[in-house]
């Protein structure tokens, strides 16, 4: 690609090794950004490498996303001799869960919005140490499986910049393997008023207060279910907000029904009481088995309707509460995010509250040879469970590629104790907050269902007992459900209860199947970079061919 | 406290963007969408269909719902866009596309 320039940033002093690197002090990350002199580097500035990775041999890793699963992954293979490229959307490294301001804020207490803060700047200095190649504001829309050993990453560079003629730029890096790290985005059950203004997403204020240091009103009600509603709501009333209201649908009691599960997670019990003494400081109490059913406001939300819910999170009539507020923080749990993967044809399992995780080998493989995945993308589990799976990958990984075994061997057999321990405490927590089929009952029937869309509840159901559609895929087809600008990331999951239910239990020994969620691109792509793209040549894949690689498809690229 | 008190962020220098005309103060570092939640500012657009107003909705860069006019430069993922001095924002209608129709 003549003239295509990257953002490559080689951390560290093996940077002379093969590639041109700008000085390292125009790196936010060469130095502590908490604690150089804040004149030292211009915030706007990027350092273009005149390289672009796709001209060198391939990496041997490359590794898609930078929270605790990939730069886990990332800084254990290059400590054991990879070269290794890792890419992400943000700016900087650490995913969601160490999301944090940029180093232009000059944050001097990062660390006051986070539990267990020292793993990441110990992540951090390993990344800028190690020999590994960081390709950040860069949104991988599709990887490729040019041969056995040869994958192709496609990205998008994230900012056009200000000016006219400066557009996304494409990237392409190659790599003996891949690593997928990409982690979950937040399930979201609609309710009426749901798409006003001061409605967002739990995972959402969460993440705008750490990053962008704002919030979304003063007075924020927290609601759903799932352990992330506890740091959620700790976070909002740590940095000013008040929380009149937490709730949780479910009850807390499905965790005593696994003792064993949780007696083997000490980490999660002292997190749990992290933010247990922020909420206690502040006088927030959750109150289970209760849901926000509706939201009032014309412009922005104004009050929330709070209901009991039955076990089936039925709302309970007559218990109805109407309650002020100028925000709602609201989720239900997190999905993998697997499209990547999904879109190669890699098998997938169905996890214990319905959604579809990656089906992984004992060693972190997918079903397809050569690609890896770690954290949230196996299923959802929390920063830790990221964190050794992304090492325990990267060992196999490099085992693979070197043929010599992981040395020490004691290590890889700890982290996959480890591993399995953590699965069984995740199933637990997904079990414990599992949506209720009830849900669907508080839905009116013009609540939009589909936000980009504007698809009602009414019209999905109309496909459903009108023109007898049957799953997702074709309410989808009738009603343009899931069409829009969000490709049904976040409809997606309401809509298929709808179509099909029951939707929150399957059978977790059900075979591995292939997820019927498959986005053939995973972020919008200019048709301008479709048509661009010059095809490196293509050697027929010498193991079984993945199912349906996906072909480049033009007239997909934009979502309309 | 207040979000930037608590992580110690030093409030200078800061800069401003507009929106709608209207001046905005900004942190160096914050996205666009985080300059209009500090003004309490939550909608940036209005819907293809309903013409509803939306805002920020998931924070991460996975609901679109933040879209806005950045620069003259229509669907913009406010949550994901990096404010710049003298960056100029404006509510977008609909698909965004209204002006270049004709
Ligand atoms: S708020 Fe969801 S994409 Fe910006």
């Amino acid at each position: 690609m003549p003239g295509s320039r990257s953002d490559a940033r080689r951390l560290g002093d093996r940077a002379a090794e093969g590639y041109e690197t700008p000085p390292s002090e125009h790196d936010p990350y060469a130095h502590d950004p908490y604690a150089h002199d804040p004149h030292a580097h211009d915030p706007y500035e990027h350092d273009p490498c005149e390289h672009t990775p796709y001209e060198h041999d391939p990496y041997d890793l490359a590794v898609i996303g930078a929270g605790p699963a990939g730069l886990a992954g990332a800084v254990t293979a290059a400590e054991l001799g990879l070269s290794v490229a890792l890419l992400d959307s943000a700016p900087q490294p650490g995913g969601q869960f160490y999301r944090h301001p940029a180093p232009a804020t000059h944050a001097t207490r990062p660390e006051a919005l986070h539990h267990d803060w020292p793993v990441f700047t110990d992540l951090r200095d390993r990344l800028r140490t190690g020999d590994v190649t960081c390709l950040f504001d860069h949104h991988v829309w599709t990887v490729t499986r040019e041969a056995e050993n040869d994958w192709t990453i496609h990205a998008l560079t994230a900012d056009p910049g200000p000016g006219p003629g400066e557009e996304q730029r494409s990237t392409r890096v190659r790599a003996r393997a891949v690593l997928l790290a990409t982690g979950s985005y937040e399930r979201q059950l609609p309710f009426p008023g749901w798409t006003l203004p001061g409605v967002v997403g739990a995972g959402g204020a969460q993440a705008m207060l750490k990053s962008g240091l704002v919030l979304p009103g003063r007075r924020v009600i927290v609601a759903g279910s799932g352990p992330l509603l506890l740091a959620v709501a700790g976070s909002l009333v740590t940095a000013g907000a008040e929380v009149p209201e937490l709730l949780e649908a479910s009850s807390y009691f499905g965790y005593a029904r696994h003792p064993r599960a949780l007696a083997t997670q000490p980490h999660k019990l002292t997190e749990g009481a992290h933010h247990a003494k922020a909420l206690l400081r502040h006088r927030v109490r959750p109150r289970t088995r209760h849901a926000v059913t509706e939201a009032h406001g014309k412009d922005r939300v104004e009050a929330v309707t709070v209901s009991r819910l039955d076990h089936e999170w039925r709302p309970i009539p007559g218990t109805e509460r109407r309650i002020d507020c100028d925000a709602l923080a609201v989720g239900h749990g997190l999905i993998p995010q697997i499209d990547l993967a999904t879109g190669l044809g890699c098998a997938t399992r169905r996890t214990p509250d319905g959604t579809h995780a990656l089906a992984l080998s004992p060693l972190q493989e997918t079903s397809l040879r050569g690609l890896w995945s770690a954290g949230e993308t196996s299923g959802v589990g929390g920063a830790q469970h990221a964190l050794g799976e992304g090492e325990l990958a990267a060992l196999a990984v490099a085992s693979r590629l070197t043929g010599r075994r992981p040395a020490p061997r004691s290590r890889l057999r700890s982290l996959r104790r480890r591993r399995d321990r953590m699965n069984a405490f995740a199933d637990a927590m997904a079990v414990t907050h599992a949506p209720g089929e009830g849900w669907t009952r508080w839905l009116s029937d013009d609540t939009d269902v589909c936000r980009c869309e504007e698809v009602p509840a009414d019209r999905i159901r109309e496909a459903i007992t009108e023109y007898g559609a049957r799953d997702a895929r074709s309410v989808k087809l009738l009603t343009r459900a899931g069409m829009g600008w969000c490709q049904g990331r976040v409809c997606g999951w309401a809509v298929s209860c709808l179509s099909s239910p029951p939707c929150a239990t399957a059978p977790p020994e059900a075979p591995p199947s292939t997820a019927p969620d498959r986005r053939p691109l995973a972020t919008p792509v200019p048709l301008g970079v479709l048509a661009n793209l010059t095809t490196p040549e293509r050697q027929p894949p010498t193991t079984p061919h993945p199912p349906d690689l996906p072909p480049h498809h033009p007239t997909e690229g934009q979502p309309s | 406290m207040k979000p930037t008190e608590l992580v110690g962020a030093s409030p200078g220098p800061t800069f401003t963007i507009t929106f709608d005309g209207r001046q905005l103060d900004a942190l160096p570092g914050q996205s666009i969408a985080a300059v209009l939640w500090s003004a309490g500012v939550l909608t940036w657009r209005t819907t293809r269909g309903g013409r509803q107003p939306r805002g920020a909705f998931c924070g991460i860069g996975q609901c679109y719902d933040c879209l806005a006019t950045v620069n003259g430069r229509p669907n913009r993922r406010a949550c994901l866009v990096t404010a710049r001095p003298g960056d100029t924002v404006t509510t977008q209608e609909g698909s965004g596309h209204a002006g270049f129709e004709k």
